[in-house]
């Protein structure tokens, strides 16, 4: 079977600075694919670049089989990839509902359907009880969970999640990794960003190390982290 | 319970049937000079609807918008003049004049990425094109002005809008009322919460796979259209029509007011903030005459310093603070 999405020798330059060096994977259907590497590594670039967000100087990506790079991000959305915000960007005035329901919008133009798509996500993630409340007032694992919900209402084959589980405590990221394992026993695809190792070791199923913009590792978590290219530039020595 | 009225509480249904009512029976007790207070209270929530599309749902700032009331007006206003054709199928190219005009102003404003502020002094550039424009153009008699035939009517002519102060108060009151309900279904339907997300956040919302160009250039042309119908009436209930007047910037200003101090993004805040503006700005003109105070510009002075006061006290507008108070929010 050929892989959900493929990166192809995609490189982005600002200005003089190479921020993806012709990076190369694929994440194959129902895995999950973490990117890690030190700040700067080009990770949120490669992201970005994934989502629409940015157009890759050169290289190619496709998702499901057809090329993606250089649509909108609207229109990669809606051929089933969906995105978090690194700083998480709710509709902060709107209710955590509403917030949700217009990512279900993407899938169904009745308001009720979505309703209750909405319902069903917001229950997966523990957001049901806050549902009334206004977006803004929600505290920052909330928030997270709220940019994973209305990610997930637009029923996507594909999240890419980038650092979701930065900034919060040990117990809430056990809870998100075990919601992401559900998801991901559901048949999602999953490709995070993470710089929080206990979760890329509990959840990846394949990581991929960046540095200076250019892959140096990609493997088995465990594998990764014992390759001395990636000790030295980003997990430090005494990660050993 | 029907979807239309869903989620919204039996206290707001009864003030609003209450409401009704009291517009509904007005003509019956009012004068002619209050009932031309009221039409134009009626007026200012009518177009402030329209331009709270705009702003107040997709998040757009407009502050051009008496170029679709003049539009409106002149297309109208000419096809009555040159060709006899009567408003209501003036309305008929007026409305698409208008959304054309909107159309183009989206356009290369969304298409080139000219958004916040910069959007604001796009609009403005084009109603000023088009008050120069208008100046210039002889077959609506420039800067002269463009008159409709008056005369004294001894009775309504609904179908050519000729007629006294109550026949318009009527046509413009349910005109309010379909801008009212219009505005309810859209902000409830599919549009209404993606134009919700682009005012919240336009990056967020192209990530969730809305196509923010087609839904923006949608409430600009919602907009525009229902600005224009407005035109029609303005144009054969003043029967006069001079481009510097019409398309002046201040006739843009007072489009925005209402719903600013109402509350924008809410559907009674336009509504409300015609009532308090005019209200305000008529009760300040008898209390001054009351008083004696001859002052010039008194008026404008004491205006302007209760404005500064509401927007201040209540920086989101009255109806969300008048709602809190009443226990009107919507249950979820």
């Amino acid at each position: 079977m050929s892989a959900l999405l493929s990166v192809a020798g995609v490189s982005k330059r600002f200005r003089g600075l190479v921020a993806v060096d012709r990076a190369s994977f694929e994440v194959a259907r129902g895995e999950i694919f973490a990117v890690i590497g030190p700040n700067g590594a080009g990770k949120t670039t490669l992201f970005n670049m994934i989502a629409g967000s940015l157009m890759p100087d050169e290289g190619e990506i496709a998702f499901a089989g057809e090329r993606t790079d250089g649509l909108r991000p609207d229109e990669i959305c809606r051929r089933g990839v969906a995105r978090t915000f690194q700083i998480v960007r709710p509709f902060p005035a709107l209710t955590v509902e509403d917030n949700v329901i217009i990512g279900a919008l993407l899938r169904t133009s009745d308001t009720m359907q979505a309703r209750a798509k909405a319902h069903e996500v917001m229950r997966q993630l523990d957001l049901f009880d806050k549902r009334t409340r206004q977006a803004r007032s929600l505290t920052l694992p909330d928030r997270k969970r709220l940019e994973v919900a209305r990610a997930l209402a637009t029923a996507p084959q594909l999240l890419l999640l980038d650092e979701v589980m930065a900034g919060l405590r040990p117990t809430e990221t056990d809870r998100i990794v075990a919601i992401l394992r559900e998801l991901s026993a559901q048949g999602l695809t999953i490709l995070l960003i993470e710089h929080v190792m206990r979760a890329v070791m509990a959840l990846a199923t394949q990581v991929l190390v960046l540095h200076h913009g250019a892959p140096i590792a990609l493997g088995s978590p465990a594998a990764v982290v014992r390759e001395p290219a990636v000790i030295s530039s980003y997990l430090g020595a005494e990660a050993v | 319970m029907s979807p239309v009225l869903e989620g919204v509480p039996k206290r707001a249904l009864v003030l609003i049937a209450a409401l009704l009512v009291a517009l509904i029976v007005a003509p019956l007790f009012a004068n002619d000079y209050l009932l031309t207070i009221l039409i134009l209270i009626l007026y200012f929530a009518y177009v402030g609807q329209a331009w709270n599309i705009m702003m107040g749902f997709a998040g757009q700032l407009s502050l051009g918008h008496a170029i679709y009331v003049g539009l409106g007006a002149y297309t109208s206003a000419a096809l009555y003049v040159h060709f006899g054709v009567g408003p209501w199928i003036g309305l008929l190219v007026a409305i698409p004049v208008a959304m054309a005009c909107g159309a183009i102003i989206g356009f290369l404003a969304f298409r080139f990425g000219v958004a916040g502020v910069y959007f604001a002094i796009l609009t403005i550039a084009f109603a000023e094109f088009a008050r120069i424009g208008f100046d210039h153009l002889r077959f609506v008699g420039g800067s002269a002005g463009f008159f409709l035939p008056v005369a004294q009517y001894t009775h309504n002519d609904l179908w050519n809008l000729r007629g006294k102060p109550a026949m318009f108060y009527y046509v413009i009151l349910a005109l309010t009322i379909a801008a009212f309900l219009l505005c309810h279904l859209l902000l409830r339907s599919r549009m209404g919460y993606f134009w919700l997300a682009i005012r919240e956040d336009e990056e967020a919302a192209r990530a969730l796979g809305i196509d923010t160009f087609r839904y923006k250039m949608a409430a600009v042309v919602i907009s525009a259209g229902m600005t224009a119908v407005a035109g029609v009436i303005f144009a054969f209930y003043y029967n006069n029509l001079f481009p510097e007047q019409v398309f002046h910037i201040s006739r843009s200003i007072e489009i925005i007011l209402a719903p600013i101090i109402g509350g924008i993004g809410t559907l009674f805040g336009p509504v409300l903030g015609a009532f308090v503006l005019t209200g305000l700005s008529e009760g300040m003109t008898e209390l001054l005459y009351a008083l004696g105070i001859d002052v010039p510009g008194a008026k404008q002075v004491f205006y302007g310093i209760c404005l500064l006061v509401v927007v201040m006290a209540l920086p989101d507008g009255i109806w969300p603070w008048l709602a809190r108070r009443l226990g009107l929010e919507r249950r979820t």
